[in-house]
Order: structure tokens, then sequence, then C-alpha cells
């Protein structure tokens, strides 16, 4: 049996306990010159301000009236207050959003029944000044949903529990933001989105899945200018990293954390690592081993770290008999890891065709099986053959007529040779046929 | 002098660095060349370290002095790497000199991304050799190939160019490849042995 408080007015009531006013107030959020509207008292809303309102739309409604800054901190603050509070009737309690929920079964043998309960709280939340909705159900989470719907509902067995929910509609269903297209196809309840086989449900909505970059953002108290002052938020967003990282079982490669300045400038520091990693104390010390070499130009204001190259983690299994070392990387992996960096197709084997032309007689990911050439082949090839210049070079062997290629518009009619040039370098050079002048150089014995 | 101090205490404080005679590596890697593995202190590639082969210009036989290697190493389980060539290599040249081209792969890699890539090539413990030719390497970055060549227990051959012969190198072997008036292998140095004062003639046989 879980108990839901519902806090609607938190950061408003939170304000006003502080200081009490009889003139219309209203809280507001958002950047200096857009400012909005995010929650009104009563005499504020009996005056035509509402939430979603541009502060200036406010100012031309009503002259007089008091605004104050939206203070998430302070809203954070008051939740955990109340959170406490109710651990006094539970030893279980969880935050969600504007809520706190709290396991009341074993409670009720002390406090007494359910009604007697809801009245002690309400009356405690009333003391504080802070208004609320309450509801009771086998789960917390029908609770939670159940406290949105409406005051004072109690849902004491599952049965009735599934009819209380199969009239709650979509949108107060507080599922994930992918279900606000429910309604567009008809589904508007609960319960008629129980109905609906999970298999369709789950193909069109997906299951969960944690996102595959991390991305977070720390807006700096002060400005700061000093590289020590950032140690602290760069160890709770490495931190967050490692705790996000051990949740989908992965490691990080690559990350960049990015000092943001005043007028959009920023200033980057990629920490980039040797294998995938994601012990907090590490990726602290990478991080924070990256930032001593910056030098700060001006304040900084924001953090944000920046993580998309994920790779996995090193699987143990391996060949008993294996003569690699030991935490060898499987070639695989690493040809991953190259290729997340250098490009797709960086990383290639080479093979030899049947076809006699030096341009196409090898190509990537050709077989190996063909008969190894009878003929003296260099060592390096050269893209484009290039004229061999300075002085007339010395002829080692040769020459070897390759007349091909008639059929494919690719026609060769070389003499090659094996020469070596002034500087003692051997060379595969070819010449018209017949002719020992215009040498080209083709590839190098090196 | 202001106080004697005890040469016992400078030595525990671990001060004073203690020159020893640095004990002879043991290697099972020839080179497939006699005459240089006669001379070298490992008998052949000092084992999991960078070796450095220097060269005047491109073509004057250093894969030939690689190739009875790679021919041997391919043989294997572990992948050879070649970073960033100057040229393609030509798969029939290799295949005649018993290359198994099955476990060459070729990484194109920019400039500035070649020592990464060649640092994490060494250090995966999946490749027996990897050939590096880098253009922008300092003694720091050929310090971090040796360190992962050792951690990855592969063999690091970097060519670079000779002009580089007069920096200090970290490599356990740096050889320096002459071809003019003929051509002949110096051991410019080697770890755990003197430097042997005469060259070793390499016989550039066509095929």
């Amino acid at each position: 049996m879980w108990a839901c408080l519902l806090l609607p007015h938190l950061a408003l009531d939170g304000i006003l306990r502080r200081r009490p006013v009889d003139g219309p107030l209203a809280l507001v959020d958002g950047p200096v010159n857009a400012r909005t509207v995010v929650a009104v008292n009563d005499a504020a809303r009996a005056a035509g301000l509402h939430v979603g309102q541009r502060l200036t739309a406010a100012h031309a409604l009503l002259a007089q009236f008091d605004a104050v800054p939206y203070d998430p901190d302070g809203v954070e603050k008051w939740h955990r207050f109340l959170a406490a509070v109710a651990y006094r009737y539970s030893s279980e309690v969880c935050l969600l959003p504007h809520a706190i929920v709290l396991e009341v079964s074993k409670s009720m043998g002390l406090f007494g029944p359910w009604p007697r309960l809801e009245a002690m709280l309400r009356a405690d939340l009333e003391e504080l000044g802070f208004r609320h909705r309450i509801a009771a159900a086998p789960t917390p989470h029908a609770a939670y949903i159940l406290a949105g719907v409406s005051d004072g509902l109690a849902v004491l067995t599952r049965d009735t529990l599934i009819n209380a929910l199969r009239r709650v509609p979509i949108q107060k269903s507080r599922l994930p933001a992918s279900a606000s297209s429910l309604p567009g196809m008809g589904v508007r309840t609960l319960g008629q989105l129980l109905a609906l086989p999970r298999d369709g449900l789950r193909r069109r909505f997906g299951s969960f899945r944690p996102p595959d970059v991390f991305d977070l953002r720390i807006e700096l108290v002060h400005e700061v200018e000093n590289l020590a002052m950032l140690v602290f938020p760069v160890r709770r967003m490495t931190g967050d990293l490692a705790a996000y990282l051990a949740g989908r079982d992965g490691g990080v490669q690559r990350f960049l954390m990015r000092l943001e300045h005043r007028d959009d400038r920023h200033t980057d520091v990629v920490v980039g690592l040797l294998a995938a990693e994601r012990d907090p104390a590490m990726l602290f010390e990478f991080a924070r081993g990256r930032l001593e070499h910056v030098t700060l130009t001006e304040p900084v204001l924001a953090l944000r770290l920046v993580a998309r190259d994920l790779p996995a983690f090193v699987p143990a299994g391996r060949d008993l008999f294996d003569e690699r070392p030991a935490h060898a990387l499987p070639f695989e992996q690493l040809r991953e890891r190259l290729r997340a960096r250098l490009g797709d197709g960086t990383v290639y084997g080479l093979g030899s065709t049947t076809d006699p032309r030096p341009e196409r007689a090898q190509q990537i990911g050709a077989s190996t099986d063909v008969a190894i050439e009878a003929h003296p082949r260099p060592t390096w090839l050269l893209e484009r053959p290039i004229p061999l210049r300075g002085h007339e070079p010395l002829i080692l062997s040769g020459p070897e007529r390759l007349e091909t290629g008639w059929w494919d518009d690719g026609e060769v009619c070389r003499d090659y040779y094996v020469v070596e040039t002034s500087l003692g370098q051997h060379a595969w050079a070819f010449c018209p046929p017949g002719e020992q002048t215009g040498w080209m150089i083709h590839g190098w014995f090196a | 002098m202001a106080a004697v101090v005890a040469l016992s205490s400078l030595l525990e404080g671990r001060q004073v660095w203690r020159g020893r005679e640095a004990p002879a590596p043991a290697g099972d890697q020839p080179t497939g060349w006699k005459a240089l593995d006669a001379i070298l202190p490992a008998g052949g590639w000092p084992d999991a370290a960078l070796s450095e082969i220097l060269l005047p210009v491109d073509g004057v036989g250093e894969l030939q002095l690689v190739l009875p290697t790679l021919a041997r190493l391919t043989q294997g389980k572990r992948s050879v790497v070649i970073v960033a060539p100057p040229y393609v290599p030509c798969v029939a040249g290799w295949r005649q000199r018993g290359v198994n081209m099955r476990r060459v792969e070729i990484v194109a890699a920019a400039d500035k991304d070649v020592l990464w890539a060649t640092e994490q090539c060494l250090r995966s413990g999946s490749c027996s050799a990897v050939l590096v030719w880098p253009h922008q390497a300092d003694d720091r970055a050929l310090r971090r190939l040796q360190v992962a060549a050792d951690t990855g227990k592969a063999l690091a051959l970097a060519f670079r160019d000779r002009r580089h012969l007069s920096n200090a190198s970290p490599a356990a072997l740096r050889l320096e490849l002459e071809a003019t008036p003929r051509a002949q292998i110096w051991v410019r140095k080697c770890r755990g042995g003197n430097t042997p004062s005469q060259p070793v003639p390499l016989s550039r046989h066509v095929h």
C-alpha cells in the first residue's frame, strides 16, 4: 500500500510561506529577454495572469505585482524537506516530480487505518503551508497517477485498481513523452491502452533503451577564472558518466569537455583514451590531466561533457593456447576503434586478382589464392607511374613484356625492367616496347 | 663542503643513479639475415620493442630487410599492420617473398593520426608487428611507441629519414641503411650490447 502526496504548487508555496503576500505574485523563469510566467497566486490569476504568459504581457495586464525568479534549487530543497517530513510516517519514501510517495501498509499498524493516516498527512502539509492532493494505491506509480486524477482517492485492492486506472485519460497517465501520440490514434484512456496487444505496442514505441550519447551540462554558480575551481564539477560529471556507462555495460574511449565562455565562445578539451574505460576515478584523472594543460583566457560560465564514442567492454573469454599476450584486444575491436577515428575503409587488406596489369593485379579484399607471379615484382607499387629523372639507370634485369588489356580499353603494352638509379634505389620501370628510353618508374624494390 | 653526506643515505634515498651492466635481452625474433642476427645482441630484433630503420631515400632495400620477418610472422595468428605506408604494398612482390597477405592489414591515416593509430595497434596485443612511417615523431612520441610495443608484445618497426640519426632515440635498435657505394646495414644503436664497428652487407637479389 503506497500513498502519494502530490504537490502541484511546490515552487509557489515555498515562496509564499517565506514571505506571505496578499497582492498578486508570479514566478518567472527563462532567459532575461524572454521571461515567462511559470506559476501565479490567486490574486494574480484573478487579474488575468496565467502560466506560460510572457512577463511583458503580464506587465501589460497588471501594473503592480511581485515577479519572483523561479529557483530550481529552492524547489528541490522544499521537496526534500517535505520528504523528510513524510519520513515520520514511513521508512520508505521516494521523490517523484512534484510528488512524494511513501509505503504506508506498515505505518497503518502504528497510526491507525488509512483515513486516519491521510488526515494526519493532510494536517502536516496544511500546517506547513503546502497545497497537496493525496491518493493511495497498491503500487507507488498507481498512487502517483491517481493523485493526479483526483484528490482523496484510495484504492485498496489490485482488482479495484485496474478498474480505477481504466478511466484515467492518457494525458494524465504519466507515461513517457512518446505516449502523447496515443490520443491521436483514438486511444484516450489507460483502459483502452491496456486492452491493446503488447507486441504491437512494443514495435511502435520500442522498449526502453538508454541513449547512445552522453551529454551533460552544468552551469556554474560563479564565473570561474581558475582551473582549480573546475575540479569539483568535473569530478561530478565524470562520476555521472561512469554511472551511465555502468548502466549500459559499456566504456568510453573518447569524450569532450567544453568550457563555455561568454557570447557562445568555448574551449574544447578532448580526452582520448587508449582503451575503453568506465572507472570513475580513472575518468576523472584523465579529464583533470587534460584540463591542466589548458590556459584559460576568459572566465568559464558552464561546463559540458559529451561522450559519443562508447565502445563495448573487452570480453574475457579467450583461447587457452592463444599466442597473444594477456588482455589482448581482438583484432576486430582494434579495427573498429581505428575506423571510429580514421573513417570507414581506412583499415583494409589487399589480395591478388588474375589480371596481369600491375594497376589491376591487386585490390582490396581480393583473394590470395592466385598463383605466385614468376617474374620479379617490386615491394612498393606507385599508384601512378612517374618519369625517371637524372642519369640513365643501370639495367639489372628485363625486359618482361606486358601486352594485354585490349578488350576493356585499358590496353597496356610495355617492357618492364629492374633498374638501379644513381641513388642506389632499385626500381621497377617500364618503357615503350623495344626502346630503352622514356623510363617510367612503376614500383620500388624497397 | 657544508656537510659530509653518507653515500649510503643517498643511495637509500634513491638520489644517486648507479650504473650497472644492462642484462642482455634474449629474444626469438630473428631478422632472417644471418650476418645481421649474428651481430645483434638479441640474435635478431629486440622483442616487444621499437626498432628504427633509417634510410637515405625510399627504395634502398628497407622492405627487403624486414620481409623475411614478416613472412615468418604472418604464418602465425596475429596480424602485421602497416600504418600509413608511403606507397601501396605490391601484393605480388610481397607474396613472392613468402608473406601471407591474409595477415597483413593496412591502415590509412592522416599525418596527425599516424602515431595514435600505431600506438593503438601496438598496445592492442593483437598485432605481431607494426610498420610505421612517422613524419612528426619526436622523442616523446617514439617513447610512447616503445612503451606500447612492450605492453602489446609486438615488434614496432619505424622507418625514418637518415637525418634523424643525429637525434637521440628511445628505440632499442637503430639500423641505418646505406645504398651507395654498396648496400649495407649499420647498427647505430643496440640495447644490451656494444654497437658493432662494421656494417653488414645487404645482398639485393631481386627475386
